[in-house]
């Protein structure tokens, strides 16, 4: 009796038990590195040198050869972060309720228009109470625009990764035409631009860079506190498991949703507003620049933990700061970074089968 | 070694073991049907009759052991090759695509071109002659009943040739007069010489149907007996292991007084068809009302509306003269009463499945205090009480309550809402995927609270234990309350026709 | 009148791209995928296809060379999805971010390579991508100057679009992959190869959606080589899904209702005494598409809606 089942297949999947944090933690860690290697080998393919490349990335997110002020590139860099590390803490609020909210991009651009008008038009208001009125306006901005995704979700369940992804088109044909038409720039001889804010409306910096790594930083604090501690994060935990279990308890699974959508968006509002007033000092289309989508992915790498997006946003940022100083110098095109982001996605997102399911091969059963 | 085996023998199963994780679900299982005859597999929730079936079907790969078909060693790696030997797998939850057709689903998968409409009609219409089944091909499988849908599942599975049926649970969801259909079929199909493996709990069908009985317990097989040769009390023994006191206690009811009375109650189920219709009764607080009827005659509508989940077309729940329908469950308490209620989806509806029990504990609670911050300590100390209290078996308070078994999951729930004091319990299937041990103790738990002169109101399925454990039943079909009887007085038969449809003067004969 | 033909013809035109991209992913979605990757697949396959006619200067080998690498990054979304089980929300959006960026950077390379500073496709594949008359059918009033004086690519994707309706609709095949896309565990259980099925239907609708992208890089840019040649057209076609209720037959007048709106702008009448803003014409398609997404989810209906096991992996032993 000792013949064993012949036919059966090399590989299969079966599940697993769940893992510790730790193990999560260092396999994703591992995935990472998986990735910068399949990454050096796509430099590889282009002819240079993986090992240099890397290098001469790291060092030009930080350190430029100008002696003056060698530490330029880093704090590029954070301007970099800036917007990035906002709008993921953003989507982060939508996607721990399970709501795919796609629509960063328009949530950006709406909280940077309504900033802009204050920047525009009432820019001889006190310095800080004009910064508070445009902080606000961007909120609600990105908020208002936000909650109509929510709204049709909660009413007729309108699959919202499809509507906020057009919501991020019509925002942009909002900037497109306001450059044009309402807001052009009456000096710019027809140019379609919107002119230069006023001094009064950009944003103070702190340490070199503007005040936007703060409110970047307080946000990361307050969204952590907001999920883990408070009556209203419990609320999305509940929602995000079934809408069922909401209804049972007495919660309202549209009420929540719509709020939490308010949230979501407004953050990324503050983003566009600091983009604008703090980084561009004007308004145009490229105000939020697929920063958006990148935001998605950062949320979705850092496994919608605050402190996580906080990392996770600064490595992007390296990689996007240090891929155009490396690529004029290799004379590679800056769309590589984005190549190099769906490399690394693409590992991360297949590291996360094994911390669900394990191969068992035929020969050795239960293997690790 | 090897040992002949008769081609007679459809299927023989020799020391099959399949481990998930650190589970062990079959430990060296042996088994062995005929062609011409009706093997019933017997055992508990968890004994791993289904992994058993699932792995004939080809959905799991045993880690070691034998399957010989037809007397022939065979290695099924997927549910092709359990096709190709002749083995059809009738699941409990039914393998149908809801927006198809009967034909359809009836044709998909198999080898060959698609054929006309009208073709595949004509060899439906043969195969359906031949066992005196009665479907129509061109119905849209959403519109179908549950009996209509295990009809295209028998269809599907005999258009494919199949000599071996295997049926899990095929009675779960139906009357007693269709289960009888059903059999009728069986023992058609047997005549004609198919195999057949019928996986059940219930005694009674055992009995009724089978020829031999094959009884797992915690993943072994324990026994096979001849079934002319058994009886229910022996097959018990054999599935539970030792001697059970198989009667549930019911206490001489105290103190009864009304605590709800439901009037002319109409609801629409979430398709926006009628689901309860003009429904008027009385709940007692003292006493325990069950609730029998086909699965989906509105049980469900029912337990929501009482429970101020269900929006309603008309009537009233009364409690001392106010309505509470449209209040919220504090304006509710605040009137007096407050009610607790054991869903029948328990992960989906009562529970969170994806976080410990300590924020489980949290759900009805966690608006408590007056900052905007939830605070768990109670919730934790709560977690820890329960699980000494009901054994909840859980390494930690914070393991997300869906890698819990299911009796776990339901002391769980239980817990939590019996720890709130209502004054009415409502619990919707509480027993169901429980084993014989979890289950009395949920008998006894909803005794305890009778005693503390709580109403409750059981939704339950097998009418044995309806007729046992409650005071009075009141029966549904189609929405429509067909009798409420006192369950001391009515027989299972009596039940079974109410809820076809016939009304209690006419079952019992008084006007 | 003769503005009205030309406009239609204009939509027809615009709506072809539309329509390989919006084929493409029903044939996903009928394997139960949603693929957010279309506008990535689509620009691959512009850039394949593309470079391909640069450098041989054969228009059959170039749509080939779309179809093929659509398929090559759509084996990329397969294999995170159907064998690693990744969210496929996250994995599409990945595959549009690296492949809009990886179609525009060999595009750079190409063109920093190149003496001219520019890419221009051949006059020999500039001349096969002209329009073409079909006899007979052209001389059809209106129907015959709108439909079938159409460039090869048109009249490629009006005929994947009915060979994939027939397949869907009358095959056992099709009928296979509906069941799957249904419900992945019904069809495992009568012994379809679930993970076969998926595979080969990703990577074919993949393939059909790249040579919609080589139809934006080729022929919507006049044969120069643009960077974002697809430009959000992949995000449409994902829409025009819900719109042709997953029918590849109502697909091809949904695309072609698009490519009106896309090019409305032109065609609009100037002395209607007001100006509308061009960036409202440009917007349109997407408010429409908006429109379209709400107004299907006020109407609900059983049958015609998004395969069941759509956004859901399949494990044969989950449960």
């Amino acid at each position: 009796m000792a013949d064993t089942i012949k036919k059966e297949p090399l590989i299969r999947i079966a599940k697993r038990a769940e893992r510790s944090n730790k193990q999560k933690l260092i396999l994703r860690l591992l995935s990472v590195l998986l990735a910068i290697c399949a990454g050096g080998i796509f430099i590889l393919i282009l002819g240079k040198n993986p090992f240099s490349y890397y290098a001469k990335m790291v060092k030009g997110a930080f350190i430029g050869k100008n002696a003056a002020s060698p530490f330029m590139p880093f704090k590029e860099t954070i301007k970099i972060m800036i917007p990035l590390l906002i709008s993921s803490l953003g989507i982060t609020l939508a996607f721990k309720m399970k709501f795919w909210n796609i629509g960063a991009e328009g949530q950006i651009i709406m909280g940077g228009i309504f900033a802009s008008y204050f920047a525009l038009y009432h820019y001889d208001m006190p310095h800080y109470l004009l910064f508070v009125v445009m902080f606000v306006a961007a909120m609600i901005g990105g908020g208002l625009y936000g909650i109509i995704p929510a709204f049709f979700k909660a009413k007729f369940d309108t699959n919202e990764t499809l509507l906020t992804l057009m919501l991020n088109y019509i925002a942009l044909y909002v900037i497109d035409w306001l450059t044009k038409g309402a807001w052009q720039d009456p000096e710019s001889k027809g140019y379609p631009k919107i002119a230069r804010f006023d001094l009064n409306a950009w944003l103070d910096s702190m340490g070199g860079v503007q005040i936007g790594w703060v409110i970047g930083l307080v946000l990361v604090v307050l969204v952590f506190i907001y999920l883990k501690y408070t009556k209203q994060g419990y609320e999305i935990t509940v929602v995000s498991d079934s809408h069922a279990t909401a209804r049972y308890a007495g919660m309202s699974p549209s009420k929540i949703m719509i709020r939490t959508m308010f949230l979501s968006g407004a953050i990324c509002g503050i983003a566009g507003m600091v983009q604008a007033c703090g980084t561009e000092h004007t308004l145009s289309t490229s105000v939020a620049g697929g920063v958006g989508f990148t935001a998605i992915i950062v949320a979705w790498l850092a496994n919608l933990n605050p402190f996580g997006i906080l990392v996770v946003s600064f490595l992007f940022a390296v990689l996007e700061k240090g891929s155009t100083v490396v690529s004029s110098e290799f004379v590679l095109s800056p769309y590589c970074s984005d190549v190099l982001q769906g490399i690394i996605l693409f590992f991360v997102l297949g590291c996360e089968f094994f911390i669900r399911y394990r191969f068992v091969t035929r020969g050795g059963r239960k293997n690790d | 070694m090897s040992e002949e085996i008769s081609a007679e023998i459809a299927v023989k199963c020799s020391g099959i073991t399949k481990v998930f994780g650190s589970v062990v679900a079959n430990d060296g299982i042996d088994l062995e049907v005929k062609y011409g005859e009706i093997l019933a597999l017997l055992g508990e929730n968890g004994s791993g009759k289904t992994t058993l079936m699932n792995m004939l079907s080809g959905i799991y790969h045993p880690d070691k052991g034998n399957i010989y078909i037809a007397g022939k060693p065979e290695a099924i790696n997927s549910p092709m090759d359990s096709i190709a030997l002749g083995i059809g797998m009738i699941h409990q939850h039914f393998k149908l695509v809801e927006v198809f057709s009967a034909a359809d689903n009836i044709v998909a998968g198999t080898k060959g071109k698609l054929r006309s409409k009208s073709v595949v009609r004509d060899e439906i219409k043969k195969i359906s002659e031949q066992l005196g089944l009665e479907v129509d091909p061109d119905k849209k499988v959403y519109n179908m009943s549950v009996s209509e849908k295990q009809t295209v599942e028998i269809l599907k599975v005999l258009y494919r040739g199949a000599k071996i049926l295997i049926l899990d649970e095929p009675t779960a969801v139906l009357t007693p007069q269709e289960t009888e259909k059903l059999f009728n079929i069986l023992r058609k199909m047997k005549a004609q010489g198919c195999a057949i493996i019928i996986i059940t709990h219930k005694l009674g069908e055992v009995m009724d149907i089978s020829d031999r009985v094959t009884i797992l317990r915690k993943g072994k097989s324990v026994e096979t007996v001849n079934t002319a040769e058994t009886s229910e009390k022996q097959l018990t023994e054999l599935m539970v292991g030792k001697a059970v006191e198989l009667s549930i206690e019911r206490p001489e009811p105290v103190n009864v007084k009304p605590i709800l009375n439901v009037v002319d109650l109409t609801v629409k189920n979430t398709e926006g068809s009628i689901a309860l219709d003009d429904v008027s009764f009385v709940i007692n607080r003292g006493e325990i009302l069950g609730v029998a009827g086909i699965a989906g005659s509105g049980q469900k509508e029912l337990c929501e509306t009482i429970a101020g989940l269900q929006k309603i077309e008309k009537g009233a729940v009364l409690y001392n003269k106010e309505n509470i329908i449209g209040k919220t469950p504090k304006e509710i308490i605040n009137l007096g009463i407050s009610m607790s209620f054991i869903p029948e989806d328990r992960l989906g509806m009562g529970l969170i499945a994806s976080v410990g029990m300590t924020d489980n504990m949290l759900l009805k609670t966690y608006k408590q205090g007056k900052l905007c911050f939830v605070d768990r300590k109670p919730a934790r100390a709560l977690s820890k009480e329960l699980i000494e209290q009901l054994e909840i078996k859980t390494p930690s308070t914070e393991l997300p309550v869906r890698m819990l078994s299911g009796g776990n999951v339901q002391k769980v729930l239980l817990g939590r809402e019996i720890h709130s004091e209502p004054d009415l319990l409502i619990t919707a299937y509480p027993v169901r995927g429980l084993d014989i041990n979890s289950s009395y103790l949920i008998y006894s738990l909803l005794n305890e609270q009778k005693k503390k002169n709580t109403a409750v109101l059981f939704i339950g399925e097998d009418l044995d234990v309806l007729l046992e454990l409650c005071d009075r039943i009141m029966v549904l079909c189609h929405g429509k309350i067909t009798g409420i009887c006192d369950a001391k007085k009515v027989t299972k038969e009596q039940v079974g026709m109410m809820m076809t449809g016939s009304t209690m003067e006419e079952v019992l004969g008084i006007g | 009148m003769t503005r009205l033909i030309s406009f239609l013809a204009h939509a027809v035109y615009m709506g072809t791209p539309l329509l390989f991209g919006t084929v493409g992913e029903i044939q996903n979605e009928k394997a139960g995928h949603l693929n957010l990757g279309v506008e990535g697949t689509m620009a691959m396959g512009a850039c394949a296809g593309f470079m391909i006619a640069y450098k041989t200067g054969s228009l059959w080998l170039s749509i080939l060379a779309a179809f093929l690498m659509g398929a090559l990054v759509s084996l990329i979304y397969a294999f995170l999805t159907i064998t690693m089980m990744a969210n496929q929300n996250v994995t599409g959006l990945t595959l549009t971010i690296f492949g809009t960026g990886l179609s525009n950077f060999i595009g750079e390379q190409m063109i920093s390579a190149s003496p001219t500073g520019n890419l221009k496709l051949p006059e020999g594949v500039m001349n096969s991508l002209k329009d073409i008359e079909i006899p007979l059918l052209s001389k059809i009033p209106v129907l015959g100057e709108v439909l079938f004086s159409q460039n090869i690519f048109t009249y490629l994707s009006i005929i994947i679009a009915v060979i994939m309706f027939i397949y869907l609709k009358k095959t056992k095949t099709g009928l296979n992959l509906r069941t799957i896309g249904e419900n992945p565990a019904v069809a495992d259980a009568v012994g379809i190869n679930v993970v076969k099925y998926k595979y080969i239907n990703v990577l074919i609708g993949g393939g059909i959606c790249g040579i919609g992208g080589a139809f934006c890089s080729m022929v919507i840019n006049g044969g120069v080589w643009m960077a974002n040649s697809v430009n959000g057209l992949g995000w449409i076609a994902v829409a025009l899904v819900i719109f042709a209720v997953w029918n590849p037959a109502r697909a091809i007048y949904g695309a072609y209702i698009f490519g009106a709106f896309m090019v409305l702008k032109y065609y609009f009448p100037k002395d209607l005494g007001f100006t509308v803003p061009e960036s409202f014409f440009d917007m349109l398609p997407y408010l429409v598409t908006a429109l379209v997404l709400i107004i299907t989810s006020v109407r609900k209906s059983r049958e015609r809606s998004q395969p069941q096991s759509c956004g859901i992996n399949y494990f044969r032993e989950e449960r």
